[in-house]
């Protein structure tokens, strides 16, 4: 049939399930003979622990069993997913994190017991039975203070709390030397505060070992089950891998934070086995905040240096990334290889020097959060660019349009070679701004703000034009710069004898709509019904292989391993076609469902082909029954979507409240398979911008207690605090994949922060205020204005 | 304590702790699992059903309140295979993506509407302002909302 999905649309197929309560989160099973999990966490950010006394708890009602770090466990740490080098050439400080806290606890909230019950309520209430003697010791919280010689110790073997001290880009002396030489410097200083991602799910595991089988099943709300398997199995527990099944079927939103594989996971799977029985913990909101890893956390400066028409001659940025307590799955990664390599943003910068040094301090882990080191770069990047734009007199739009990278397509022009270490595939960097221009009606704008400041009403425009990369690879490159997994994807096609057709994705939905979008693909390839097509994910036990979802790398990298299958089946499927039309394979086309010798009327449906390769009765000889094919794409290049934000906000200037009038998103991800999937994906990520710009931030007072613990205190946003989001497009495809796709997860939360920031600044800049430290809740902007 | 309720159109009767929540006795009790908890503050809303007609957080009713209370979930809100003009809704506009808070939404709005059919778009953000969506920005989630309200008008 001919079939025209791709570009439509097309209704989610995985609605129905959500819209009437039949989603399938982890929390919504239960298994026979389940026992339930608490635990006891450290109400001190850094203690060491003298003894634990268990006695109570252990013969408390209904307690099977209790377990701390002086048991088998807490010899059990989980691992980093990505080394990092020191500037001299040593491995980052990479100390063990175990299971259960063992000798100190080094943030509140860390596992320092659990207990396992017969009921939830049985757990919880053994859990505070639990007596620890804690020893209080000194903490520290900030970055930049705890790699200052003298700081609290986080861990004894890290001197001066420093994780790893990494650098990028030009020779620090020639950047400095052009900056000596800059007509104009913008500096400014940055706090990228800490967030919660907090995906409204939470955490939820179940953890179930079969003895006669010697089979462990774990079901968990990750992103990526499979990297979860690999790393529980060869990392932690040492236990075989194929005797261990990971699912995760509906999970209910990450952003990052369900990439770690968390000391849970590991715990309960090693717990299952020693009680024989499925234990299942669900953390609740609190839990969430105290364990959850959280993202940014930067302190930084930054300089921009310009020559007198306004063109960017030298970037220079110093930042202390804060890590927290221990190193999660991703987390030494985002203040690195995915930060400083996007430090050439959308301009032709000709010198950059990035230096970063990363810390412990007595807080969560972070991990990678929306757009995890991405928007922390663009907030800097764009910031100073307003900055600078107001500091020199030039209008900022215009200041970008003579910075910007000219037009390159990938394929006619090069990709363009960062300084950074980085080469973008394609772009058209003027062509997204542009197009904003118009729809915020940008000059009749300056005439209305004018005006508006005559009656005493503040208005203001930001602007963002950002770019990102996502889908990172190729394996061997970020091997090369210390990822110890591959990021290839797999693609699993089975058609089956009826030709229905099966899809088997390593890459995982959380709410992309991965079962809607990959099907309009893969109908469109073949030719038939989005109907006939099933999509499958979040099963080691169904799928291959995989690496999950995160980094916008669901449709590059995961799509593109099902089109690689989806190739070698419509190239299997020309030999069965070509022996029943009795033709030569090279005299067929394949098109619309069927293969056709070209110029004739003679033709056989795909269906046809798909039932023959089962009965292959009359078959071509020497080939092999069935058609069922898997495939592992590892990409050439990262994918690097870019866009143009503008934001227009109104300051109350007795109350300091900023209100979004307006915003504008102009994106272009590529080419598009389903507009209203990634409309929704930008208005999604552009709200947790704005959430960072405005409301958002975890705060710990200096004993280290997080006084933002629950949604009563960590300020998220709601539907009133914001606008409709109006979005557009332009497509420039990526070179390098079959699709032609970039990735839409994370671009709303990369571009929206600053374009919001820079609309206050605007809007109060008469007052001569330069700058205001996020969130821009209506006191810090009122006291500015007062200051 | 014995506890009699007509869930979802069915008497039911079932003994529970004074401590259950009406959110525990749904999901644990009735198997009711679409009816989802995200905190523990009453903020997020994703466990709001109604009761009596009117939107509640579950998490923060006790089963024992609920005792003689007609509650309907999000599993009783679509009639004969069909979805409800608010769920058909939501589908129709994308007002969903990982689908945790949708239940929760959609009973807010089901209550929304009921008191007011014909909403602006800043009653409808204030309406939905107890319950967190982290996913869509809202945006799709106010159209949704809209346009049920035009299905249901017409």
């Amino acid at each position: 049939m001919t079939t025209n999905y791709i570009g439509q649309p097309v209704k989610r197929k995985e609605d129905n399930r959500f819209l009437t309560g039949k989603g399938r989160y982890t929390d919504d099973i239960k298994l026979p003979g389940m026992a339930f999990a608490a635990f006891a966490r450290s109400p001190y950010a850094h203690a060491k622990i003298n003894s634990i006394d268990t006695s109570q708890a252990a013969n408390a009602p209904g307690v099977l069993a209790v377990y701390t770090g002086s048991d088998e466990c807490g010899n059990f740490g989980v691992p980093c997913g990505w080394l990092v080098h020191f500037k001299n050439g040593e491995p980052m400080k990479e100390p063990p994190h175990p299971l259960l806290a063992v000798g100190k606890a080094r943030h509140v909230g860390e596992n320092v017991a659990v207990v396992i019950a017969e009921s939830l309520q049985e757990a919880r209430d053994a859990a505070e039975l639990i007596e620890v003697d804690y020893e209080e010791l000194s903490v520290v919280t900030d970055p930049r203070q705890a790699v200052q010689e003298g700081a609290p110790l986080v861990h004894d073997d890290a001197p001066n709390n420093t994780v790893y001290d990494w650098e990028i880009g030009n020779p620090k002396e020639e950047v400095d030397a052009a900056m000596d030489g800059a007509h104009h410097i913008t500096k400014l200083d940055f706090k990228n505060q800490r967030l919660a991602p907090n995906a409204i799910e939470p955490r939820s595991y179940i953890a179930d070992y079969d003895v006669n089988a010697d089979k462990y099943t774990l079901y968990t709300s990750t992103q990526n089950p499979h990297l979860i398997r690999l790393l529980m199995c060869a990392f932690v527990l040492g236990i075989p891998e194929h005797k261990v099944r990971v699912v995760s079927y509906d999970v209910g939103g990450g952003f990052g934070s369900k990439i770690y594989h968390y000391t849970e996971e590991a715990l309960l799977t090693w717990a299952s086995k020693k009680i024989g029985r499925p234990i299942k913990w669900t953390s609740d909101r609190t839990e969430a905040f105290y364990t959850d890893a959280h993202g940014r956390d930067y302190c930084t400066t930054a300089e921009m240096g310009f020559d007198a028409d306004g063109k960017i001659l030298a970037l220079r940025v110093h930042s202390e990334a804060n890590l927290g307590a221990y190193l999660s799955t991703f987390s030494t990664c985002c203040p690195t290889y995915l930060h400083g390599t996007l430090a050439q943003g959308c301009y032709t910068t000709p010198l950059i020097n990035i230096d970063i040094t990363a810390a412990f301090t007595n807080t969560n882990p972070v991990d990678a959060y929306r757009g995890a080191g991405r928007p922390e770069m663009t907030y800097i990047l764009e910031h100073l660019m307003d900055t600078a734009a107001l500091e020199m007199g030039i209008d900022p739009a215009e200041l970008r349009f003579k910075n910007f990278i000219p037009p390159f397509d990938g394929v006619n022009q090069e990709g363009y070679q960062t300084q950074v270490a980085l080469q973008y595939d394609s772009g058209n960097y003027e062509g997204t701004l542009r197009r904003a221009l118009e729809m915020v009606n940008y000059e009749n704008f300056r005439q209305e703000q004018a005006a508006a400041r005559e009656n005493g009403k503040l208005l203001g425009i930001g602007f963002s034009t950002y770019i990102e990369g996502c889908g990172i690879a190729p394996s061997a490159v970020v091997g090369s710069l210390g990822a110890r997994a591959g990021l290839y994807e797999v693609g699993h096609v089975r058609v089956q004898p009826t030709g229905k057709v099966s899809v088997f994705t390593g890459s995982h939905s959380h709410g992309q709509g991965h079962e809607t979008a990959f099907a309009q693909f893969v109908a469109d390839h073949l030719g038939i019904s989005m109907d006939d097509v099933e999509i499958h994910h979040g099963d080691t036990d169904q799928v291959a292989f995989g690496m999950g979802t995160y980094g916008s790398r669901s449709l590059a990298v995961g799509g593109s391993a099902i089109v690689k299958s989806l190739d070698k089946i419509i190239e299997k499927g020309a030999k069965i076609a070509a022996h029943k039309l009795e033709a030569a394979e090279g005299d067929l086309e394949f098109a619309n469902g069927q293969y056709t010798v070209k110029g004739t009327d003679k033709s056989i449906a795909f269906g046809d082909v798909a039932l023959t390769a089962y009965v292959p009765h009359d078959y071509p000889e020497g080939l092999e029954p069935g058609l069922d094919f898997s495939s592992f794409y590892d990409p050439a290049n990262f994918t690097y979507p870019f866009g143009a934000h503008i934001c227009v906000v109104e300051v109350d200037q007795d109350t300091g409240k900023v209100d979004i009038r307006r915003f504008i998103a102009v994106d272009d991800v590529g080419n598009v398979i389903n507009p209203m999937i990634v409309d929704g994906q930008i208005h999604g990520g552009v709200v947790q911008g704005l959430g960072q710009a405005l409301l958002e931030g975890v705060s710990y007072d200096e004993n280290g207690q997080m006084i933002t613990g629950s949604y009563m205190d960590y300020a998220m946003p709601r539907a009133d605090d914001v606008p409709f989001i109006e979005t557009d497009r332009t497509v420039t495809p990526c070179p390098h994949n079959p699709l032609g796709v970039k990735g839409a997860g994370e671009a709303g939360a990369i571009g929206a922060t600053p374009a919001l920031v820079n609309a206050v600044m605007d809007a109060i800049a008469h007052i001569g205020i330069r700058d205001i430290q996020m969130p821009l809740t209506p006191e810090r902007v009122w006291r500015a204005m007062q200051a | 304590m014995e506890i009699n309720l007509s869930v979802n159109g069915s008497q039911v009767a079932r003994d529970v702790t004074p401590m259950t929540t009406l959110s525990d006795f749904l999901r644990e009790h009735l198997s009711l699992t679409g009816t989802h908890i995200g905190c523990d503050t009453s903020s997020c809303g994703a466990c709001t059903v109604t009761m009596d007609g009117k939107a509640v957080k579950s998490c923060t009713v006790l089963a024992v309140q609920a005792n003689g209370s007609e509650i309907i979930t999000i599993e009783g809100l679509s009639e004969n295979g069909s979805l409800h003009p608010v769920q058909e809704a939501f589908k129709e506009h994308h007002g969903l993506q990982c689908g945790f808070c949708t239940p929760g939404m959609v009973m807010t709005a089901v209550d929304i509407l009921q008191n007011n059919p014909n909403p602006t778009e800043q009653e409808i953000r204030h309406g939905l302002e107890g319950n967190f969506c982290r996913c869509t920005g809202y945006h799709n989630i106010v159209k949704s909302v809209q346009h049920a309200a035009q299905s249901l008008n017409a």
